[in-house]
Formats: structure tokens, sequence, C-alpha cells
């Protein structure tokens, strides 16, 4: 065992911007202390804002709309095609348009309690209190929700709760959300508040005396690295799942700015809290590239079962009723199929392994409608969910209105991510994250229809009034310039970087490394994880990272447009960040929320916390590659949600 | 199965290209369009050669970012986007040829890759309601029939991929600009700047160099969210109707 397990821990890691006060009144007083800046000195100032799906379209939008000079970048060809525009379900809302009992209130609790009570109530309350305004403001947009006969709109039920509050556009809520920032954003492009840049992907964080002044980045086409400046850095730039090699991200997503932000000082919070999601269509083969979500949404109607008996392989439609296991219904009655998603996919899990999965190599359950269908037809099943049948039915070639879906669990979201304070600043002064790329609302699970909430709720309305504070205490910043050794030493760091991978012309394709990290991660540090497992895999890790360095072989030059450069070089962060997940995973010897550890379950295989050791967020400092990280413990503090076993029985 | 692939090839925006042809071999009908492609690449990398440059990013068919040419039509033979294209369309045995998008507003980049900011400038000149953060009212103030949302919703799938450009003879970009046009303007919000996006967006597109409309509805074939061809209608005719309107003022 390498000496990487001997972490250290230091002093406590403290949210010096929360307010304390009723929880209800914390933003609002949180707002009125914080500074402003005058609107004639906002476009003094320079906003470099890094990635443009939910929480960075909305954030680069607002902060132009209110003045500030944004410099922004996504490594898609347009920033219309972040990786938010392929959620489905939904966006959550405390609007109570049902009038069945929801509340802000009723929207925190159920977000403290699905999250395991591991996030930050005064974070969560933030959120519950700004969902209602943000369906307000995409409304305005002309985002096109759902509607009812009325005019008015429709909501729908998503895991974890019992009112609907799940607001949403077909199965395409993610993409029409994001249209409607893109489209902000696309006003202030072309207003010239905001100056674009595409295929363009941060590599490296520039820290100027303590503060975040700016960022080293490649252009993807002419492979040109140069450096950007500017008086404050928000990094919107997604999670980290694709250290799973398949997930449900887009193949592009990466962690390279979350990571070299980290290295660069900013601490990195509970990176072992990462989201499997119950309903993807199961794989096929060695060649799949990535995993295909099914929406949620889907478990409103579809039964989930699978047969009674070990071994049973009869098609579906041949398993008579009273021979299958509708396993959710039966464990969870009052939740039944909508119990939250960490719940579910532990339970498919289970159940495969029982030896009662299904499809090839028994890992799937079945996703049924057919009860469905029977009761409100096949039409009305059809405009609910049709266009996730047909991307089904594409798929796998399943005509799912006839035999019932597969599924199985599959990486998806990240709860883990840069510590944030409530201002959503990290360690570094002057560097924010924002929606996924943060860690501080989802505690140890992730409630369905949350991520677009938060996204929205931080891009829209969280940084736009907590950046004013901080720009407005250091309103003077000097002038950095390409010559100052801080930015020197970053870009020289990139290029070395850059330069080494090209140079080792080995025998092995960037690919090969990243399935087998995958593979490890999925085994070790998936859905279920021990003791000996967690330390097996970071024996591991440093052997592979050594032998990517050894044999890694990327085609090509620096200076062109090379897919290989682009990522042999995001492998080199996932070889690092996968070991500090496994750490983290390794030290919170409990099991809360997507976080199971074996040794700490509950008579029945329930996640067993342990609040009295594990009550904090864990936020890692880097030392080295491969060297000790600092543990800093945040303490959480449950004065309103009282920490109780989850029950969705 | 075994295919024999004819892929174009071009070093950058300003070398010549050429069909360049490879053979692949076990590949499985489950594999996506991408997924082949991928065994394709890995294939090149270890024999020493550059891999194929193609776009592509969730493979899920939402992101617009997969545009190949394949057999001569935009996405392939299914009305679907590249990535959600299997090879199961295909039979073993087959020739296939992959080309990039072609049209001369969306210059080649690299291999399979095209630019297609053009897409984005012509949204930045109206596809927008303007609703700063913050300025908005109540959601239900608003009511907006049910008709007119579901039908908003259906231009508003567009997802910018641009198989409507690389499938028109003409190089046009009618089907999308009007899917954005028609999304914003049938809706209450967009009311206001009606006529501005309007004019100002079809102006954009022709100043984009785009090919002229002459309805051969070959994009709303190739479409993989079936933004419909009549798309293109009612926004010509609220072109035609803000013009009068500016005429009048």
């Amino acid at each position: 065992m390498t000496d990487y397990v001997n972490y250290t821990t230091g002093e406590p890691a403290v949210d010096g911007k929360a307010p304390a006060g009723p929880v209800h009144e914390r933003w609002d007083k949180r707002r009125f202390e914080a500074k402003l800046v005058n609107p004639a000195n906002r476009r003094k100032h320079t906003v470099i804002v890094v990635g443009t799906g939910l929480a960075g379209g909305s954030a680069g939008a607002t902060l132009a709309e209110q003045g500030y000079h944004v410099v922004q970048f996504c490594y898609q060809d347009s920033p219309r095609r972040a990786h938010s525009i392929a959620a489905q379900g939904g966006i959550n809302a405390a609007k109570n348009y049902r009038n069945d009992g929801d509340s802000v209130h009723r929207l925190f609790y159920d977000t403290v309690k699905g999250g395991d009570f591991r996030a930050r109530e005064s974070n969560v309350h933030r959120l519950a209190q700004i969902s209602v305004e943000i369906i307000d403001q995409c409304v305005a947009q002309g985002v096109p929700f759902a509607r009812e006969y009325g005019g008015l709109l429709d909501t729908r039920s998503f895991g974890g709760v019992q009112v609907s509050r799940t607001f949403y556009a077909r199965g395409q809520t993610g993409q029409q959300l994001l249209l409607g920032a893109y489209q902000a954003l696309s006003r202030q492009i072309a207003a010239g508040n905001v100056e674009m840049h595409p295929r363009t992907e941060m590599l490296d964080l520039i820290v100027v005396d303590g503060r975040a002044r700016g960022i080293v980045a490649r252009d993807l086409i002419t492979g040109r690295i140069d450096t950007y400046f500017a008086d404050a850095v928000v990094l919107a730039s997604g999670g980290y799942g694709n250290v799973f090699y398949l997930s449900t991200n887009a193949m592009n997503s990466n962690a390279t700015a979350v990571w070299r932000a980290h290295r660069r000082g900013a601490h990195f919070a509970n990176p072992c809290f990462t989201q499997i999601h119950p309903t993807c269509i199961p794989r096929t083969g060695d060649h799949q590239s990535k995993l295909t979500l099914m929406s949620e949404s889907l478990r409103n109607d579809g039964r989930i079962w699978v047969p009674k008996a070990q071994g049973d392989t009869r098609p579906p439609n041949q398993i008579p009723e009273d021979e299958r296991d509708y396993y959710l219904e039966r464990i969870y009655p009052s939740f039944g199929n909508l119990v939250p998603r960490d719940i579910a996919s532990r339970a498919a899990k289970n159940v495969c392994d029982e030896g009662r999965g299904v499809g090839p190599g028994g890992q799937g359950v079945y996703l049924d409608f057919a009860d469905a269908i029977r009761r409100m037809g096949r039409k009305a099943v059809e405009a609910r969910y049709g266009n996730l049948f047909d991307m089904y039915q594409r798929i796998t070639d399943e005509d799912p209105y006839e035999v019932p879906m597969r599924i199985y669990p599959a990486v998806h979201y990240t709860m883990g991510g840069l510590w944030v304070d409530y201002d959503l600043q990290t360690t570094v002064p002057g560097l924010f994250a924002i929606g996924e790329a943060n860690f501080s609302d989802h505690g140890a699970n992730r409630l369905g229809a949350s991520a677009l909430m938060q996204g929205l709720a931080d891009g829209y309305f969280v940084l736009p009034a907590t950046i004013n504070d901080y720009l407005a205490r250091n309103p003077h910043q000097s002038p950095v310039t390409a010559e100052h050794p801080a930015v020197q030493e970053a870009l020289a760091e990139t290029e070395d970087r850059l330069h080494l991978l090209l140079a080792v012309d080995g025998d092995r394709t960037p690919d090969s490394f990243h399935r087998e990290l995958g593979e490890l991660m999925w085994e070790f540090c998936g859905m279920s994880r021990t003791d000996s497992g967690l330390r097996k895999a970071l024996e591991r890790i440093p052997q592979i990272r050594e032998e990517f360095w050894r044999r890694i072989k990327v085609p090509g030059t620096g200076e062109e447009f090379n897919q290989s450069l682009e990522k042999a070089n995001r492998i080199v962060d996932y070889l690092e960040l996968a070991e500090l997940m496994c750490l983290d995973a390794l030290h919170r010897a409990e099991s809360c929320g997507g976080h199971f550890r074996e040794e700490s379950q509950t008579p029945d295989g329930e996640a067993a916390r342990k609040d009295d050791e594990f009550a904090y967020a864990a936020a890692w400092e880097f030392t080295g590659t491969g060297k000790a990280p600092v543990l800093h413990k945040e303490d959480l503090v449950f004065e309103y949600v009282h920490p109780t076993q989850r029950s969705y029985a | 199965m075994k295919l024999t692939l004819r892929v174009w090839r071009q070093k950058n925006a300003d070398a010549e290209g050429a069909m360049s042809t490879y053979e692949v071999d076990a590949i499985s009908p489950d594999m996506s369009f991408l997924e082949m492609l991928d065994v394709l690449n890995e294939q090149l990398i270890l024999a020493g050669e550059e891999p194929v440059a193609f776009d592509h990013d969730c493979r899920e068919g939402i992101c617009g970012a997969c545009s190949l040419v394949i057999n001569g039509d935009a996405h392939g033979p299914e009305r679907t986007t590249t990535c959600q294209l299997h090879m199961r369309s295909f039979r073993d045995g087959d020739t296939i040829d992959i080309e990039p998008w072609r049209a001369s507003a969306f210059p080649v980049i690299k291999d399979l890759v095209v630019d297609r900011s053009a897409f984005d400038r012509i949204i930045q000149a109206g596809g927008y309601i303007t609703a700063p953060t913050g300025s908005a009212p109540e959601a239900h103030a608003t009511a907006v029939p049910k008709a007119d949302a579901d039908l908003a919703f259906e231009h508003a799938e567009c997802i910018g991929c641009g198989a409507c450009v690389a499938a028109c003879p003409n190089g046009a970009a009618m089907l999308f600009t009007s899917a954005k046009v028609n999304h914003l303007n049938v809706l209450p919000q967009g009311a206001p700047e009606r006529e501005t996006r309007v004019l100002d967006m079809v102006a954009q597109m022709d100043a984009e160099g785009f090919g002229g409309c002459t309805l051969t509805g070959e994009c709303a074939t190739a479409c993989p969210k079936g933004i419909p061809l009549v798309s293109i209608t009612g926004m010509n005719k609220e072109w035609l109707r803000a013009t009068r309107k500016a005429g009048k003022r």
C-alpha cells in the first residue's frame, strides 16, 4: 500500500459566509449584508466563466445583464451543446400549484432527507426558496413547459417525494431550460457583453498572490494555448462521472477544470459521493462507449420487477403474475417504485446479485408499462413518454409498448465537487464553483429533478448576488500580465504536460487506459464499497498511472485539432481524481446515500449512517500527485431537519 | 460484421481533402455508428496513423454535435442522429461512405468536423426573448393555450445539428431558423419582439451565406427531430407580416 492512505487531518473547514438566525431569513440577510458594486463600476470588472451548461449559461447571461464584462469558455462547438441538454425528466419547484401540501419548507425537508443528512441546511433552504423564481424566469424566456388544457403549467411526481412538484417539457426538460439560458447568453454575446470562446478548453487555473486571476486554455481547433485574465473565475464545468468511463455523461464531459483548480489550492469535498441512476439501458457489449439514461419519470407509471425464481430465462410475457417479484413495491410499500435513486439502484443490484437479473448477463431488471397501458391507454402513455420509448427502441431494437424495458443502474451524477462556502466561493479567493462542479446542495444523494434546479439557482440567482461582495471588497486588483511568474509557471506546466503526452509514443491508446480505470472504479468504488476493495483500487491506481506515462500513444501534434490529445490530457486528471475518490470512500466508514459501505448496513440491508463519527463534509487539500492529502472537516449542523434513519417503507 | 469505409480525410481547413478507404472487422449490430468509428480509430492509433476526427458528445441524440453524411444522407439511412444510428441498419460486407456536412456556410475544420458557428450567430441576431434575470412575472400570470404550448415545443425541439442544411441542395438554413422563429413567436411571451426577431434572424441567415429556399423539403426529411416543413411556411408568413408592418411605420 502506498502512503497515500495516510492522510492527515488539518484545521476544520469553516463556512464563514452562512448567516446565523432563522433558516428562512438567511438568504435575505446574506444578500443584504453582501456589498454591492456600483453599476457604473461593474463594466470595469472582468469575470471568467468556464462552461455553458445550466449553471454557466445562466451565470454568464446574468452577470452580463448586470453590467460585468464576461469572458466565457466551452469545449463544445457551441454553448448550446453543454450536457445539461440531456437532462430528461424535469425541474422541481415549491410552487404548490397542485395544492397537495407542498411548500418551500417541504422541498427543503425532502432534499435534506433525500441527501441522507450530508448537505448543509442553509444552502438547501436557499435552493428551495429560489426554486419558485426559476420557473417564473424560464417561462418568461419562452421555455415551453408542458401545460394543462386550461393553459396552466403541468407537474408530475419524482422519486423520494410524495407531492407533484416537477415541471417538465416532455422528456426534454434539460434541453428546453438550457436553450433558454443559451438564448439569454446569446443576447449578451450579441450585445458585446460576453466574449464567447467555444471549442476552447480550460487546462489550468492562474492564481496570483493567493487569488484566482485567470485561466490557461487551449483552442481546440488550432491547438494554441493562451492565458486569460480576470478579477474572478467561475467554474461551471460540471461533474466528474466520466472517471468511470461508462456513465450517462457526454463523451467529452471531464474533470480537468475542477481538478486543476484543486491542484492550485481549491479543496475538493466528498469526492466519493457519486450517484448511480437506477433506470439506464443495460450495456450490450465491450464496445459500449456510454450509457443512456431512461428518465426517472418513467417510474411514475412503470412497475419494476424480476422473476421470483433464480435463472428464470422465460420471456417476460410468459412469466405469470404470481411468479414476478415487484420488489420495490414489496420492500417499500409507501413509496413503491418512487423510492430515491440510491435505494432503487441498490435494490436492482441486490436482485441481480441473487441471480434474478434479466437480459444478457443477468444485468438488468424489467420496467413494465403493461399495467399503465391497460389503465390509461397507449395514447396517454405515448403522450407522456413517447420520445423516451422511441429512444429505447432505437437503442435496443425492442418495442417497450410490447415488451417490458430492461434497465440497470449506471453512473449519472456526482454530488461531490469543489468545496464552496455559502457564497459559492472555493477555498481560493476569487474562485467560485457553481452547479454540479460544487458539492453544496445534494449531500450524499441527489433527488430527481434537483440538478436542473440547482444549476439554475446558482447561475441565475445565487452567484450573481454573492460575487458582488467579492468584487466590491477587492475593487482595485492590480492588473495581471503574461509576464507574471505565476502565469508563466501555469503556462509552462500545461505546455510541458501536453508535450510529454505526445512524446511518450507508447503502445496503448487513451481509451484503453480510460476503460481500465473505469472498470476498476466501477468494481471497487461503484454501487457497493468495502475496505479491502478500496485498498485494492488504491494499490492499483498509481500502477495504472505509472503505466500510462510509459505506454500512452497520442498521434499527431499539439498545434492542431487533436482529439486524442484532448482525451489523454483528461485521463491524466482522472487518474489522480480516482485516487482521491477511493480514499474518501475508504475514510468514510459509514453508509450514506449513494455511498454504500458493506460493513455499515442495517439488518435488512439498508444504508447505516454513523452520525457520531461522520456528520461532516470532507474537504480534501491537495499536497502533490500520489501524496497523502490533508482532510478538513466541516461539521454539519441540523437545526431543522432532525437526522433519522431514512425510511421509505 | 465486416465493413469497408470510405472516409473523407482533410488535414485542416486549408488542406485539400480526399476519400480514404479502411476496413473494419468484428463490428456488432448492437454498436452505434459512432462506436463503429471508435473501433476504426483505435485501430488507426495503434497503426501509427491519425484517427478520424468527428464531432460527438452526448451520444444520446440530443446535443446535436454529431454530423455525418452517410452514404449521401445526413445522419444516414434512419431518421435519427448519427449517434443513435445502429449498425443493425447495415449489412455484413457493406461499403459505407462517410463525409462531413457539405455547405459553404459550414466550412470543414478537419476530416468530418465542420464549423457551425453561423447557427449561433443567427440565434444571437434575435432567437431569444428579452427577459433579464429577476424581471419575470409569476409563471401563472399568463396562461398559454395548450395547443400553442405544444406547437412551440414541437419547434423548440430543434437540436441545431445542421442536418437540414447538409441535406438541402441549396445549403439553406430555413428550417433551423424557422424552428426558432416559430417556437418564440407562437408564445405570448415572444410577442413584443415578434417582428424584429424574424427580420433580424432572416437577415443574419442571409449574411452567413446560406442558400435560398426552393421548398424541396429535403431538410424536413433529414431532420432527426421531425421539425415539419410547414415551419418554413410559418416563418415566411411571419416575415411578410413583419415587412408589411415595418413598411407602414
